[in-house]
């Protein structure tokens, strides 16, 4: 908890530290911050307690996802380059607060005993993402991805709350444990019919900011205008943040209603793993295509969202991290090329701009490839413990044609992220060696080396969640 | 003299509901509908206020403050969210000048 008001303590004194320090420093002095933040997280391992009037509650799981989620905003702020053209006229700073007032708003999220604070939660969180997403001012692709992204947010905002309202006039409670005790305690035939509505339109909402089909249509767009290095927060933070208060509320509260909503759930799972699988398939840029990769991503762990098992818990978590690593990974090898070949080819994002890396820069290749390997669940890569858990956890509890199909999706998953290796190793083409900064190259291999250890030791992770 | 709570349970609560359900979907259509960015933008905050007179009503039939305290928070925080999207709105103005959210098709393969 105490990790919540250091981060916003530090974000504002982030805002000073502008006026006197260059980018380099502040940078720096972020990760430090972040580090601070996750041991004042870390201090509350095993005491679960309840905050701020019983609003916020920490507990094991939820501290595990604000670690990811810290973690996560770690190695953005790690691989963060300037802003823009210059330091001079971008000032930096604000970026940097900004983006550790995000992370308060994604801690609020995973913590929440309480409707208001998920809502607060949400909207920090939001807020600061419309802002970084528009950040590229004359940047007409950026405009375009913040209006979108700040119109579809704001109408999923007002769904939320219309079924948080909803399910407030039914169980007279904003208390997360309150309504869970309500709904248990009471037969669902003498609820008011209102209270069905208000818990679909929770979901909805929540499913909007997972980007599960059929709510993904900003997604694409919004993750190929912003500002790579934000599509990078987006894609592993926001997804993140709102997949858990998606899980806690729907598995924890909502369980009693599970003949509500678990078919409509089932079904925008398989829809969202075949659309997003599908659709990733034609993309020819690579930022596309990992937007549409993330949209996959969130089939998988919607599989999971029934289950009432201690060890489901772990595998979201693990799944989360596995995912986390590789996509920032893939994010950052982008950042490095697309900025390489901008003065060169026309549309620096293609795969086509990837052709030929292997020769002069085999490092970037081989986080890289990777990271691609962890993304499509090869083994020996975390991204392969991550599914193997959420599809035996899945298929444990006598749900077989869902895994099914998200096998035979991530069949097709191979296809498309093999196309970056392919690229990478095979194809012929002219990039000369890219300067790589010394802080960026540590984390690029702390999260490939990452990926690589919880592929061959699992349990070394597994185990602490 | 009657207090504003008594006031609000004299009008049955399906009433409220059917109320702002209807100002919710006006809303919802109109954000599917319009191309004009401040529109769209006016019809999010019907939406918002649908929500807030629901709670309101909640909140004096059931005699619950935190319904209400909750609409504070909806308020500050759709404050916060104009802010912001008027921002957008300008930034956007400034490039393009216009505000007409069908101009904006560049991210399309």
């Amino acid at each position: 908890m105490t990790a919540i008001i250091a981060l916003s303590l530090f974000g504002i004194s982030n805002l000073f530290l502008g006026f006197w320090f260059p980018r380099k420093t502040i940078q720096l002095i972020t990760l430090l911050f972040l580090v601070v933040s996750m041991a004042l997280t870390v201090s509350d391992w095993n005491h679960e307690l309840l905050w701020f009037g019983n609003m916020f509650r920490t507990t094991n799981t939820s501290i595990n996802f604000s670690l990811i989620i810290q973690l996560a905003a770690f190695f953005v702020v790690a691989f963060s380059k300037a802003f823009g053209q210059d330091d001079e006229h971008t000032h930096p700073a604000e970026y940097y607060a900004i983006m550790l007032f995000s992370v308060v708003g994604a801690i609020l999220m995973v913590s929440f005993d309480h409707m208001i604070v998920l809502f607060v939660g949400l909207e920090i969180l939001s807020v600061a993402m419309y802002v970084l997403t528009g950040s590229d001012k004359r940047n007409l692709r950026s405009n375009e991805a913040a209006i979108k992204y700040f119109l579809m947010g704001s109408f999923t905002t007002g769904i939320l709350l219309f079924g948080i309202t909803l399910v407030y006039g039914a169980t007279r409670s904003f208390y997360i444990s309150n309504i869970g005790t309500i709904l248990t305690s009471t037969a669902p035939e003498s609820m008011p019919s209102f209270l069905f509505i208000g818990v679909l339109l929770i979901i909805v909402g929540l499913l909007f900011k997972v980007s599960a089909a059929p709510f993904h249509f900003w997604t694409p767009d919004v993750y190929e205008g912003a500002p790579t290095i934000f599509t990078m927060f987006m894609s592993t933070i926001v997804k993140t943040a709102s997949f858990a208060a998606l899980f806690h509320l729907v598995s924890g509260i909502f369980g009693s209603l599970y003949t509500i909503w678990v078919l409509p759930v089932y079904f925008i799972s398989m829809l969202t793993l075949v659309v997003g699988n599908i659709s990733a398939v034609y993309q020819q840029s690579v930022k596309r295509m990992l937007a549409f990769s993330s949209i996959s991503h969130a089939g998988y762990l919607l599989l999971t969202v029934s289950s009432k098992q201690i060890s489901t818990t772990s595998s979201i978590l693990y799944y989360s991290l596995s995912y986390t690593l590789a996509t920032v990974v893939a994010f950052a090898v982008l950042i490095l090329v697309s900025e390489y070949q901008s003065a060169r080819v026309e549309k620096p994002e293609n795969f086509s701009s990837f052709e030929g890396l292997a020769k002069n820069n085999p490092g970037l290749a081989l986080c890289f490839s990777i990271s691609m390997l962890s993304l499509a669940g090869i083994p020996l890569t975390a991204g392969f413990w991550g599914k193997f858990f959420i599809f035996s956890d899945t298929f444990s509890r006598n749900i077989i044609y869902p895994v099914i199909l998200a096998i035979l999706m991530s069949a097709v998953g191979i296809y498309y992220y093999f196309k970056g290796i392919i690229a990478v190793y095979l194809k012929a083409g002219e990039i000369e060696k890219i300067e790589v900064p010394a802080l960026f190259k540590i984390a690029l291999w702390t999260c490939t080396l990452g990926t690589i250890i919880l592929g061959i030791y699992p349990s070394l992770v597994k185990s602490v969640f | 003299m009657q207090s504003i709570p008594e006031i609000i349970r004299t009008i049955p609560l399906t009433n409220y509901i059917m109320l702002s359900s209807a100002l919710f979907c006006i809303g919802i259509l109109g954000v599917l509908t319009r191309r004009n960015a401040i529109i769209v933008f006016m019809a999010i905050e019907l939406m918002l206020n649908a929500v807030n007179l629901l709670l309101a009503a909640f909140s004096s039939y059931y005699s619950d403050p935190s319904g209400q305290i909750f609409v504070f928070f909806i308020m500050a925080v759709a404050a916060a969210e104009v802010a912001v999207g008027l921002a957008i709105i300008v930034m956007i103005y400034r490039n393009i000048q216009s505000i007409d959210i069908g101009v904006l098709n560049k991210l399309k393969n």
